[in-house]
């Protein structure tokens, strides 16, 4: 679930401004209606906050991740000529809007019942021990938060994650917690199946158009 | 036009009419909770469903749905009524069962179409949710568990009253309607929150457990708390007024009224004038007096003046008939110093059309361009500043404003603080105005200086070459804000032939010159500073205020709610007024007070009755026998063609909630002005 948010909190910064490289870009995603109707703009520009803040907060010391301040819906709301309270709404809609800061790596377990029947529980388990943070807490360096979130579609590898941006599949309780530490080093980890499948196909090998699946050198 | 059949009877309905709508024509009513015909319609509430025949093989949400030709719709199927009750069962699983002690039970949408389609028992075992409750002021109650999510008051308050501070936040079990920044709901429409709320999660918080609405006496009447005249509905309990709702009237309030007109009541409980009282001599203070020796002190005073050393003010808050009553006192000793106008406005008040709202209030809704001078609607007149709102949001007309910049809830160009201002547009844009049905509104402040005989006629000439009166449109509109001003100048309460105006007769008090005032209702000026003390003053009101303060003799009169009686408002729409409760202890309708006093001098004023006096008003007013109606006005030259001053138009000093003698009595109008000053505070310490 999402954290509560409150927007007179004290963590609140007071000013928001986009980047240069970011105002392109949100330029970019105004341009893409017609005018008088930017207001379609919001999503896309919320997005983008949260990715700036992101990248402001991989450099900062202790790190953190990305995350909608109040100041950067005001910014915006200015920008599109829209009421503030519109743009509130909308950031508190959508789940992948975060307005409460969280950590460097945001862990999203999906616990919804495929991932759960295939052993869910124990991924949850892994990564609190393995950080000692429960559900919506972040870690003390300011790296890990953990959340708890509904189906992201990915059964087929369940149980699975998403970390930022990447979906880690086909996870054991050792492998997880593998993936977290590649990841407190600051390296990448491998995205997609931990066990070396390709996307979606059967675990067990391709079952049919074998002969095509050799051809695309997928087995 | 689609024609459509609804439970077997066909209509023709308009291309683009909803199902709701077309069923409501012809007396079908469908249940409703987020639809409402004035505001935009989201179909999220899911109680208006219906079957259409031909149609996708599931219940429609018909308040969404629009009339297509040939459509059989069905609103008491058996499908129909099972997907109602469906979403009542569903809409029940969260709200609490605590109706009786509820101040929405009685009068609750939810209530009564539980009714219909309530299931009597819940299938749901999980936890309820509870949702916080939110601080929106000091006029609105929330108990936010009962909110059924139709955001009707998101709706409202962003496009009705224009101040977008509420939203629904968060989604599915989480959702809830709340202000962003615990910032409370700063519009003087806000009461209205409580009426469209269609459940118990938004009251009235001045009302909260004072009474259940089966066991109030309804009287319906009209609003004074400003020249708009809005049709109200009194609740009142024995003696007390428990509390105003607005009625509808399309032409006038529509179905809304501010926040003055509906919380302000209470203040007709506290300081009353509940009996007479005289200055005495001795020690100079006011003390408690019978009728008879408040007379005997008139009649003293009285004895052996010249008209010309007597004077009268007719206050904003006087009614027709009362007016006439002291205009006809006064003519009978003699004296031509009589003002209506104790704000302090000068205009010319010869051509009735000079001080109306011409176009009438509904004429806003045809304006394709408004230009306002030395005026704050949103303060002065809350309903018709919600119409230009309207005008605005619907169809973009372009909005201007001479005078001081404030908030008006919709953009406007400023066209600068000056008389100059006008003048200044009037010589770029004469005869080249290219609107069909243009606007010229005008409030006191254009008047309220020296000069403003010579401003009236100005605009008077800047109405005429800016094309906002010509033939069939007259769009020459003036804004009081004194519900008692239009009625009083229609019977001409004005200085009569060499006699004195307003400043006139105060200068008169402080020179001697003026013996004996009379003030009706006058308590919007400080009268101890402005009345001079050598002069007798008799104030006839109902509230301890500036008049009473001053006075030597006051007597104790009915309020609005006490009396039946005459207003005409801005538009010169005569409208009556109903007694709903008696007035407290000794006090008696002004009339009356004024009938006595001159029985007691030996000048009897020749009536009786309220009828005989309205006979009397009618005679030789006939318009205002014409209720509900408006005399139209003929358009003349007005005004003086003499220097315009170039001082600025002096902006609104009073602010909303504390302008006449009854808010500045209610402890609800003073909360609100604390209230909202904070937040005004608030908001410079953010910046």
């Amino acid at each position: 679930m999402k954290k509560p948010f409150d927007l007179n909190a004290e963590y609140q910064p007071e000013h928001f401004k986009f980047s240069e490289k970011y105002q392109k870009l949100a330029d970019k995603a105004i341009a893409l209606y017609p005018k008088g109707k930017q207001q379609s703009a919001v999503m896309p520009l919320l997005d983008l906050a949260q990715r700036q803040v992101a990248e402001e907060g991989a450099k900062a010391t202790p790190v953190y991740g990305g995350w909608i301040p109040r100041a950067a819906m005001d910014h915006i709301a200015e920008v599109l000529d829209m009421h503030k309270v519109k743009v509130y709404e909308v950031a508190s809609f959508y789940s992948m809007y975060n307005t409460a800061p969280v950590g460097q790596y945001l862990v999203q377990f999906c616990t919804t019942t495929p991932c759960w029947l295939c052993g869910s529980s124990d991924i949850v388990n892994a990564c609190k021990n393995h950080l000692g943070i429960d559900l919506g807490e972040t870690t003390k360096d300011g790296k890990f938060t953990l959340m708890e979130v509904e189906c992201l579609g990915a059964c087929v590898n369940a149980p699975m994650i998403q970390i930022n941006d990447d979906y880690y599949e086909d996870l054991t309780a050792a492998s997880v917690v593998e993936v977290l530490e590649v990841l407190a080093q600051g390296l990448k980890p491998q995205i997609g199946s931990q066990t070396g499948r390709k996307s979606s196909m059967s675990s067990a090998g391709p079952t049919t158009l074998k002969e095509e699946a050799k051809k695309a050198k997928v087995v | 036009m689609p024609k459509v059949t609804i439970n077997n009877m066909e209509i023709e309905v308009e291309q683009g009419t909803s199902i709701l709508q077309a069923a409501e024509t012809i007396g079908v009513e469908i249940p409703r909770f987020c639809y409402h015909d004035r505001l935009s319609v989201p179909a999220n509430c899911r109680m208006c469903l219906v079957e259409v025949e031909g149609g996708p093989p599931k219940p429609v949400a018909s308040c969404a749905m629009a009339c297509s030709d040939g459509m059989v719709v069905k609103t008491e199927s058996e499908m129909v009524k099972k997907a109602r009750k469906g979403v009542m069962e569903m809409l029940l699983i969260n709200h609490p069962l605590d109706c009786p002690i509820c101040d929405q039970g009685g009068e609750c949408d939810l209530q009564d179409q539980a009714y219909g389609y309530g299931f009597d028992r819940s299938r749901f075992h999980e936890n309820k949710r509870a949702v916080k409750d939110k601080d929106l002021g000091p006029l609105i109650k929330t108990v936010m568990t009962r909110c059924i999510n139709c955001t009707r008051c998101v709706r409202f308050a962003e496009e009705i009253a224009g101040t977008p501070v509420l939203g629904q936040f968060n989604r599915g079990e989480d959702a809830e309607i709340g202000t962003y920044i615990n910032e409370i709901v700063n519009t003087e429409l806000s009461g209205n929150l409580v009426d469209i709320c269609p459940v118990g999660a938004l009251t009235s918080k001045p009302y909260a457990f004072k009474a259940r609405s089966w066991e109030l006496e309804k009287t319906e009447t009209i609003d004074v708390h400003d020249a708009v005249g809005s049709n109200i509905r009194v609740d009142s309990r024995g003696r007390e007024v428990m509390r105003i709702l607005p009625r509808l009237h399309e032409e006038v309030n529509e179905e809304w009224i501010s926040d003055r007109s509906r919380y302000s009541y209470d203040g007709l409980a506290k300081s009353r004038l509940d009996r007479p009282f005289v200055r005495d001599e001795e020690s100079g203070k006011l003390r408690e007096a019978d009728w008879n020796e408040a007379f005997d002190l008139i009649k003293a005073r009285l004895s052996g003046l010249k008209g010309e050393e007597i004077a009268a003010f007719a206050g904003d808050l006087a009614d027709v008939e009362s007016v006439v009553a002291l205009k006809d006192f006064m003519t009978s000793l003699g004296s031509p110093n009589m003002d209506c106008r104790t704000d302090g406005a000068y205009f010319d008040e010869t051509k009735r059309a000079g001080y109306l709202f011409n176009s009438g209030i509904s004429g806003i809704d045809e304006a394709d361009a408004i230009l306002l001078v030395g005026t704050n609607p949103r303060h002065e007149a809350t309903i018709i500043n919600a119409r230009i709102r309207r005008a605005w949001l619907e169809r973009k007309i372009p909005i201007s404003l001479v005078g001081e910049a404030v908030d008006l809830t919709y953009p406007y160009v400023h066209l600068g603080d000056f008389p100059k201002s006008v003048e200044n547009l009037v010589k770029e844009y004469a005869g080249k105005v290219k609107s069909k049905k243009p606007m010229m509104i005008v409030g006191m402040n254009a008047f309220r200086r020296p000069d403003g005989q010579a401003i009236h006629g100005m605009l008077q000439e800047a109405a005429e070459d800016l094309g906002i009166v010509k033939k069939g449109w007259n769009g020459f509109n003036i804004l009081h804000d004194a519900a008692g001003r239009v009625g009083a100048l229609d019977v001409g309460f004005v200085p009569q032939k060499g006699g004195k105006g307003f400043a006139d007769i105060l200068a008169g008090t402080k020179d001697g010159s003026i013996k004996v005032l009379f003030m009706l209702n006058a308590d919007e000026f400080n009268a101890r500073v402005n009345v001079g003390w050598k002069t007798f003053v008799v104030y006839i009101g109902h509230h301890g205020d500036h008049g009473a303060q001053r006075a030597d003799v006051v007597l104790p009169s009915a309020a609005y709610t006490e009396k039946d009686a005459l207003y005409v408002n801005t538009e010169g729409r005569v409208q009556m007024a109903k007694r709903a409760v008696s007035p407290p202890g000794d006090a008696r309708v002004d009339w009356t007070i004024l009938r006595a006093i001159s029985n007691h001098i030996d000048k009897p004023l020749p009536y009786d009755s309220q009828h005989e006096l309205r006979d009397r008003v009618f005679e030789e007013w006939p318009h205002l026998s014409k209720i509900d109606q408006i005399e139209l006005a003929k358009w003349g030259k007005f005004g003086k063609k003499t220097r315009i001053q170039k001082d600025a138009f002096a902006g609104n000093a009073l602010g909303y909630y504390l302008t006449n003698a009854i808010c500045r009595a209610s402890p609800t109008m003073n909360k609100c002005t604390q209230a909202f000053k904070q937040d005004i505070e608030y908001k410079e310490a953010a910046e």
